[in-house]
């Protein structure tokens, strides 16, 4: 399949959508199935002093290496299914917000023992603390916006 | 830890797929932080795919609930800290441009320089804040 944004009409948008969704689904899945749902295990990952559980490490792991393959082969293509050309992150710099945000958002890990992706499958379950927690991430990230404006 | 690494792989496989599938039909990182917060941003176009994905995403959540309640695990902390997490996952999220998605999983497949020293931050920070903090409160 080779369809560019320009030659896509209604149904082939209506695919692109469906399939995202599909994609997001297997996401989901991937993050529920390797137990990043439950906050316990997270901070029992990431705490290796009080009984460590590593088991973790293999969903970065099983997750780098099948993306990291299929990258390679994913980037020799002109442009993606359902767009004119791939949207890639360009910058090569290293600043202060990237390392700063990186450890504000590794201490909100490390407490709530949720990331965004796990966060918003339990929320969309139905936890009322899941719930607390994406509400309280949005007003974060809005909160990031309006500091930058 | 038993059989919880061959789920742990079996899920990491499904994420890592996931990702690429997302690269190869609509040509986007799979950044949950950056799907999300983008649209918060009236800036944003191209809002469909990214609705479209988290719909997947909550759907899956919605699934588990159904067939298996357990897999979404109770919460480690009183509800005001769980609440301060989440200030700090948003807010920081968005400052240093992704999360354990984005940076983690895209980033370091893809060997960005910015990706792997974000990894290293957030993992050395969340180590740091897990030790103090300790399994639940």
């Amino acid at each position: 399949m080779n369809i560019a944004s320009t030659t896509c009409g209604t149904r082939c948008k209506a695919m692109s959508l469906v399939l995202a969704a599909v994609i997001g689904a297997l996401f989901g899945g991937g993050l529920i199935i390797s137990g990043m749902t439950v906050p316990a295990k997270i901070v029992g990952f990431l705490d290796p002093l009080h009984g460590w559980d590593p088991s973790l490490a293999f969903v970065m792991g099983a997750a780098v290496l099948v993306n990291a393959i299929a990258f390679r082969w994913i980037s020799r293509r002109k442009h993606p299914w359902f767009d004119v050309k791939f949207h890639l992150p360009t910058r090569k710099d290293i600043d202060r917000q990237l390392l700063a945000g990186a450890a504000v958002f590794g201490v909100g890990w490390g407490l709530g023992g949720l990331c965004p992706g796990p966060a918003l499958v339990s929320a969309a379950s139905g936890s009322a603390t899941a719930i607390a927690f994406v509400l309280a991430m949005l007003a974060g990230m809005l909160l990031q916006h309006r500091s930058v404006r | 830890m038993s059989t919880s690494w061959l789920y742990a792989s079996i899920g990491g496989v499904m994420i890592g797929a996931a990702s690429a599938l997302l690269l190869l039909i609509h040509g986007r990182i799979a950044g949950i932080s950056g799907i999300t917060g983008s649209l918060l941003q009236r800036s944003t176009s191209d809002r469909a795919w990214r609705l479209a994905f988290l719909g997947g995403l909550a759907a899956a959540g919605v699934v588990a609930a159904l067939v298996h309640p357990q897999a979404i695990g109770a919460s480690v902390r009183s509800l005001p800290v769980v609440i301060i997490a989440g200030l700090l996952v948003g807010f920081g999220t968005r400052l240093g441009s992704g999360c354990t998605s984005g940076h983690g999983v895209c980033g370091i497949a893809r060997l960005s320089t910015r990706s792997l020293l974000a990894v290293a931050t957030f993992m050395a920070t969340g180590a740091i804040t897990a030790m103090i903090a300790g399994g639940a409160s």
